[in-house]
């Protein structure tokens, strides 16, 4: 198990290497960078920057070396903790994005537990009570869930609470809180918004989640061990609990994998329309504005964190399936 | 159509004495007019059709038939372990355990106590495919254990060793190290032996083996059924035996039931059966085994295909791929019912008196009783 893990830890190097290249060359991608976007900027307020401020700017982020120098240097930075400077902010990167990642993982991380406490039992109900009125019920709503696109939800959710509890719930704070630095009462503030993103974005995973559980758990249940432990005398729901399901959340398990970078690139729109201080709608902004430092280095700890989802999925995973761990 | 064991019993009053696959006061269990049907996009389909049999206590009663011949679905009905859209739709199954008054299975609800208590502690069944009858993600030791502390009041640690021991009586060799391994770090054979285990850990009387050895090699298949026979003595475990090969019925059985269709064709004792077959579907059976003694160039098979149960022949099932069936005989009316030989042997055909007379050069002929075939059925 332990090699398995230092393994799979090894493999992790490789993987974030290629992802750092790719989201540098993503980046470089488009005409214009930084300066001309600034550039352009001044032009439409009525102001005009000379040759020499031009090419000092462009001297001051370097971008006038050659793409590998420039790869290299962004990606020595960030070793050492050094995210860079986003020109739109003016800030350092890591103190621009720092509070954002905790809070895009908090509201990650709490929609995939909303999606599992309904997905599962909701999913084992379904394939244990196939064709029943239950099931039919929970196949409909599940389309609905899958059907309806996230944006929509946040919108109909806000405009809910809105009419009927006369509460603004966008953001993830209260005005007053918003700036305040951490306390109890910030904490306590933060579950209080915390419900709205995560039913949108647990809902709609919830969804997706209840159809594969049911799927996999009618597959198993029709397995010859199945029948092995009703015939020795089992409890029906034992033997579905202990046999079946044990082996049906397994597809669902190396599920986390996706749906983290889901949830973490999934939540941009539903973060602007929510007004999120998450990480979606400020990579949206920075890639709009062409802010490579912020961009890259978003897309790099967003990727790294996937790329962690994936890897907690396969320990698990392994934890569960002998089958896995041996192979 | 409809008749009780006592009214067989009655009707012939020899069956109880001489043995046989009918109901007597030493039987273990019995089995009455049993009928499975499944609900189908073509409709009701019946799966099992009639069926009557009782199993001695002790001794190893082999049911034989080709696929589909409802013979796992009559093992399954005994558990009650038919899933939707199957379900049993008519008759008694009892249940005659030693010093305890009779338990009629049919009758129990689907979640009583007393059916969980059955499966498993009384009645324990092994299944046909041993790869997969298994968890493969839990050790064999956790699922032998579990079903010990299903049935027993023991400690963990108790149900453990207890674990130990029958894997090594089913030889399995080093089983305080195997109880730890999942099924698939073990061999067929060995996942099989691990599966008559489990069966066995609770000593149960009866032993449902559904085709225990046909997913196996040839040589582990002897191995596998030797272990059998020599269990079933130690432990005085009455077993049914589901079988198509009538090679393993000759070698283990004491009785056999040969199904067709969802009926019951033939049954009596193994030397009633296999050496004086009285209907043309076991003769059949038997002429398509390869022998040695047979050195003709090809081995004779028999005619046709057996027919889907939605097109269920008129008049005698086998009639559309017997060699003795008459026209206006045996395709009109319903199935044939099932006649008395004498001495336990039973035969559903209207004509087995002239079957015998044509298949009189089948090896063996003294067991023929002086009543054979004149016990009508007029019910």
């Amino acid at each position: 198990m332990t090699r398995f893990i230092i393994w799979r830890l090894a493999l992790m190097i490789p993987t974030l290497l290629l992802i750092s290249i790719i989201s540098f060359v993503v980046i470089q991608l488009p005409p214009g960078d930084i300066v001309t976007s600034t550039l352009d900027e001044l032009l439409a307020d009525g102001m005009e920057a000379s040759e020499e401020q031009i090419a000092a700017l462009r001297a001051m982020y370097h971008l006038d070396a050659p793409m590998p120098v420039r790869y290299l240097r962004w990606l020595g930075g960030m070793l050492r903790g050094d995210f860079g400077y986003s020109v739109q902010h003016q800030q350092p990167v890591s103190e621009l994005i720092g509070e954002r990642i905790a809070l895009t993982v908090v509201v990650a991380l709490s929609s995939l537990l909303l999606t599992w406490a309904l997905a599962l039992p909701t999913g084992i109900l379904t394939a244990v009570k196939q064709y029943s009125p239950l099931d039919y019920a929970a196949t409909v709503l599940a389309m609905l869930g899958m059907a309806v696109p996230n944006f929509m939800l946040a919108l109909l959710v806000m405009w809910g609470a809105f009419t009927w509890f006369g509460v603004s719930i966008g953001g993830l704070f209260s005005p007053a809180y918003v700036d305040a630095p951490w306390s109890v009462a910030r904490v306590l503030d933060l579950l209080k918004h915390l419900w709205v993103p995560m039913v949108v974005l647990g809902v709609g995973g919830t969804a997706g989640m209840v159809r594969i559980m049911r799927a996999n758990l009618l597959d198993e249940l029709r397995k010859p061990y199945v029948t092995t432990a009703r015939a020795k005398g089992m409890r029906y729901w034992r033997v579905v609990l202990k046999y079946p399901v044990r082996i049906a959340v397994n597809p669902f398990i190396s599920g986390i994998g996706v749906v983290l970078p889901m949830l973490f690139s999934g939540d941009a729109i539903v973060g602007v329309v929510l007004g999120l201080p998450t990480t979606g709608p400020l990579l949206l902004d920075a890639l709009m504005n062409q802010d490579m430092y912020l961009a890259g280095s978003f897309i790099m700890i967003l990727s790294a964190l996937s790329v962690l989802g994936v890897l907690i999925s396969d320990v698990a995973l392994a934890m569960l399936d002998p089958r896995i761990r041996y192979d | 159509m409809n008749r009780t064991a006592d009214e067989i019993t009655a009707r012939n009053p020899d069956a109880a004495a001489s043995g046989g696959a009918r109901a007597d006061d030493d039987s273990v269990l019995t089995v009455e007019n049993l009928e499975v049907r499944f609900d189908t996009e073509e409709g009701e389909l019946s799966a099992v059709d009639d069926v009557s049999f009782a199993m001695r206590r002790g001794r190893i009663l082999a049911i034989v038939g080709e696929s589909g011949c409802g013979k796992s679905v009559t093992s399954y009905a005994i558990l009650r372990l038919i899933q939707k859209p199957g379900r049993i739709t008519g008759g008694t199954i009892t249940f005659r355990p030693r010093g305890r008054p009779p338990v009629a299975i049919t009758d129990l609800a689907e979640n009583a106590e007393a059916l969980r208590r059955l499966r498993g502690g009384d009645i324990s069944m092994i299944f046909q495919e041993p790869m997969t009858a298994l968890s493969p993600v839990h050790t064999v030791g956790n699922q032998i254990v579990e079903a010990i502390l299903l049935h027993q009041d023991v400690s963990q640690a108790d149900a453990r060793a207890r674990t130990v021991e029958m894997l090594g009586k089913v030889g399995i060799p080093a089983p305080e190290r195997r109880i730890d391994q999942y099924p698939f770090e073990m061999s067929g054979g060995m996942r099989q032996r691990v599966v008559i285990a489990m069966a066995l850990v609770c000593n149960p009387e009866i032993l449902i083996a559904d085709e225990p050895t046909t997913a196996l090699d040839v040589t582990i298949q002897a191995q596998v059924m030797g272990l059998m026979k020599s269990l079933q003595r130690d432990l005085d475990t009455s077993v049914l035996l589901i079988t198509h090969d009538l090679g393993v019925v000759a070698q283990l059985a004491d009785d056999v039931c040969v199904m067709y269709l969802g009926r019951i064709v033939e049954q009596g004792t193994v030397r009633q059966v296999i050496h004086t077959p009285r209907h043309p579907y076991t003769i059949a059976l038997l002429k398509s085994l390869p022998s040695l003694a047979l050195k003709k160039a090809r081995l004779p098979s028999i005619a046709g295909s057996v027919p889907a149960l939605s097109a269920r022949p008129p008049g005698c099932p086998f009639h559309p791929r017997c060699p003795h069936a008459r026209h206006g005989v045996c395709d009109v009316g319903n199935p044939p019912p099932s006649e008395h030989l004498g001495a336990g042997h039973y035969a559903a055909c209207l004509r087995v008196e002239e079957v015998a007379r044509s298949e009189g050069r089948m090896p063996d002929v003294e067991c023929r009783m002086p009543n054979a075939g004149t016990a009508k059925d007029n019910s």
